[in-house]
């Protein structure tokens, strides 16, 4: 199993699209700290690339990726392996190395400007994301067997991730803005890793904003301890759960 | 009284206080001299002479002062309410206390117990107390000219009625307070019907409601006076031709909580206050003719709300900087003006190079527009959705107010 993620992360590694996804990254975070006046200015230009850019390059490289090696996966299938252990070390080698990615790309220049709090949690949902969405991929890659339709189907899920839901969201707000609705829109935004991850930071970067009656009750539950640990949980639910589905489901897939 | 008769009676008071002060006795108060209490030893003075009290722990029951003499305490001798009566009562004019620890004091809402409380005083002097677990600290009840000055006054209670105020003036004018230390109170600084006073260089914080609070006080004048964390931050309501010169408003946190809540006031003047860390800095309801210059907005939630009901409100030369929203409204009737502040979210260009931004720029986003609304609709702040309104509303405006710009933004801070 080692032997195969280490070949996984060596061959993406060398990657081309993966060093231009690393440079892209190192190059728009010391652009965003040098051109903006501030460092928190930056950090908020970079909270926009975490949030948009890094789903979107995971769950596409990552679907893309095991489309591409469909035959190195049956190769390996016909060798006295098991399945289970051959798909959890595709994903961790792609998990482990579009982490790397993410890390030398934005986390390095954060903890050089802004080594703090924020500085780290944003460096703790980057890695994050990245992981949720390569399990994303990858259900969706089983799930559907013609490339085409997979990269179809994951885009459609990036948007909906990143826009349609918070469209959905806002359409719901505004149909109950009546109602006493703070607290199911905490249940809701677990239903999206995306929007935990910007409420995760948002807590820290608006922290005064925040402190307003409905910013209260946001603050007053994911501020505690009980709400990180919610937060960080429910995001490793995000990858545990579509990695053991997908998993399942390679398992009994007829090749 | 005309300049001439006002000489003439000077003329006439001065040989008389000359006099006076010629035969001011000093009387000695303490375990090792002839009067033993307090009460003892005012009884035993007369206008005009000073009280020095030995340091010590005296219960007094209610001191009452009714002759105008100067009560200083040598290192800070305790005078103890025992949590059941008024400490030190002033009836008289002139009348200094000096340098006491003034502890425990009853508490009651019917007759509002004071650590000090003036009765119609005239020139009397407060300063350098200590005042620590009183109900009310110093209670000016009618006062004209006096000063509250270097005192401590700290309170322990949590709940609102539990607790009285720190200075609380009720009618008086003239009144100079100054370099104060107020915490754990209801409210720090109290005022209602104060005017032509001075209050400066007092620092307001972890009050349970307002830090300075005043209603119906007119022509007054704050300087460098520091608020900070208080349960509701700082209110002023009803007064007319208010100066806030160089305050800093700090870390007013919650939903009812403003740096500055400014209602129904006209004419008032603002110059270089700083705003750090509130929820609200500004909340403006039926203000008038307010003149905000060179004051600085930092890392608020909303650096200004203020609402339809103003006008007439001129903000200049005021550095907005690192505020989730840099202002929010109610309606679209707008009828103040905004020239020449500094927006860094503003993201104009300056082609003439006069440092003044080419195109206006807009305070109010959409989204703080929503938010106003649908209070909830916070949680989705910052997201790729709620950017793109923002955007779209910049370039075609419709839910925001058309005429609420900056048309002459600055390209750099202000100062």
């Amino acid at each position: 199993m080692k032997k195969i993620i280490k070949f996984v992360i060596t061959d993406i590694l060398r990657n081309r699209t993966m060093m231009v996804y690393t440079l892209f990254l190192l190059a728009s975070s010391f652009s965003v700290f040098s051109l903006e006046d501030s460092n928190s200015k930056g950090l908020l230009s970079l909270l926009n690339i975490i949030l948009i850019v890094v789903p979107l390059v995971s769950i596409v490289f990552s679907s893309i990726y095991v489309y591409n090696s469909a035959e190195f996966i049956e190769l390996l299938v016909s060798q006295p392996l098991k399945r289970k252990s051959i798909w959890l070390s595709i994903f961790g080698g792609l998990a482990a190395s579009l982490s790397i990615a993410f890390f030398i790309g934005a986390g390095i220049p954060v903890l050089i400007y802004q080594a703090n709090m924020i500085g780290l949690t944003m460096i703790l949902v980057g890695i994050m994301l990245s992981i949720i969405f390569v399990a994303i991929a990858m259900l969706a890659a089983v799930k559907t067997s013609d490339k085409a339709k997979g990269i179809g189907a994951v885009i459609m899920l990036w948007l909906y991730f990143s826009l349609l839901f918070d469209g959905l969201v806002l359409f719901l707000l505004f149909q109950f803005a009546d109602y006493p609705i703070e607290k199911p829109m905490i249940g809701i935004s677990a239903l999206n890793p995306i929007d935990l991850s910007r409420i995760m930071i948002l807590l820290q970067l608006d922290i005064s904003a925040m402190m307003g009656y409905t910013g209260a009750i946001f603050k007053d539950f994911f501020g505690t301890y009980t709400g990180i640990s919610f937060s960080i949980i429910v995001l490793l639910l995000w990858i545990v759960l579509p990695v053991w589905y997908s998993t399942h489901k390679f398992n009994t897939k007829d090749l | 009284m005309g300049g001439y008769a006002k000489v003439k009676f000077l003329l006439f008071v001065i040989p008389f206080l000359i006099y006076y002060s010629a035969q001011a006795k000093t009387i000695h108060v303490g375990a090792k001299w002839e009067y033993k209490s307090v009460t003892a030893g005012i009884q035993a003075a007369k206008s005009g002479d000073t009280v020095l009290v030995d340091a010590g722990h005296y219960k007094e029951k209610n001191l009452i002062i009714r002759k105008s003499i100067v009560l200083k305490g040598l290192n800070y001798p305790v005078l103890d309410g025992e949590k059941r009566y008024q400490i030190v009562s002033v009836m008289a004019k002139g009348v200094v206390v000096d340098g006491f620890k003034i502890t425990h004091s009853g508490i009651s809402s019917l007759e509002d117990l004071s650590g000090i409380k003036i009765y119609d005083g005239h020139n009397v002097v407060i300063k350098n107390n200590i005042l620590e677990d009183t109900f009310f600290g110093i209670f000016i009840e009618k006062g004209d000219n006096c000063t509250i000055e270097n005192n401590r006054i700290t309170a322990f209670n949590k709940a609102e009625q539990q607790s009285g105020n720190g200075i609380h003036c009720w009618q008086a004018k003239g009144m100079r307070i100054m370099g104060n230390t107020i915490t754990g109170h209801r409210d720090g600084i109290y005022f209602e019907f104060v005017n032509k006073s001075f209050i400066k260089g007092n620092t307001s914080t972890n009050n349970i409601r307002y830090g300075l609070h005043f209603m119906f006080s007119n022509d007054d004048t704050y300087l460098s006076n520091v608020f900070s964390n208080n349960g509701s931050g700082v209110s002023v309501m009803f007064s007319n031709r208010i100066r806030m010169l160089y305050n800093s408003f700090l870390e007013n946190w919650g939903d009812a909580a403003y740096g500055i809540l400014l209602k129904e006031i006209s004419d008032g003047y603002m110059e270089g206050n700083r705003f750090t860390k509130n929820t609200s800095a500004i909340y403006m309801e039926g203000a008038n003719r307010i003149h905000m210059k060179k004051n600085t907005f930092q890392n608020n939630g909303w650096a200004l709300k203020i609402q339809a009901s103003c006008m007439g409100v001129v903000l200049e030369r005021n550095n907005f900087i690192g505020n989730t929203f840099d202002v929010g409204t109610n309606g679209s009737l707008v009828l103040n003006t905004f020239k020449n502040n500094y927006w860094d979210k503003y993201e104009g260009y300056d082609l003439n190079k006069d440092r003044i931004g080419d195109i206006p720029y807009r305070p109010v986003s959409m989204f703080s527009m929503i938010v106003e609304k649908y209070p909830t609709a916070m949680i989705l702040f910052r997201s790729f959705i709620t950017t793109l309104l923002d955007k779209t509303e910049k370039i075609l405006p419709s839910l925001t107010p058309e005429n609420l710009k900056d048309n002459a933004p600055l390209m750099k801070k202000a100062f």
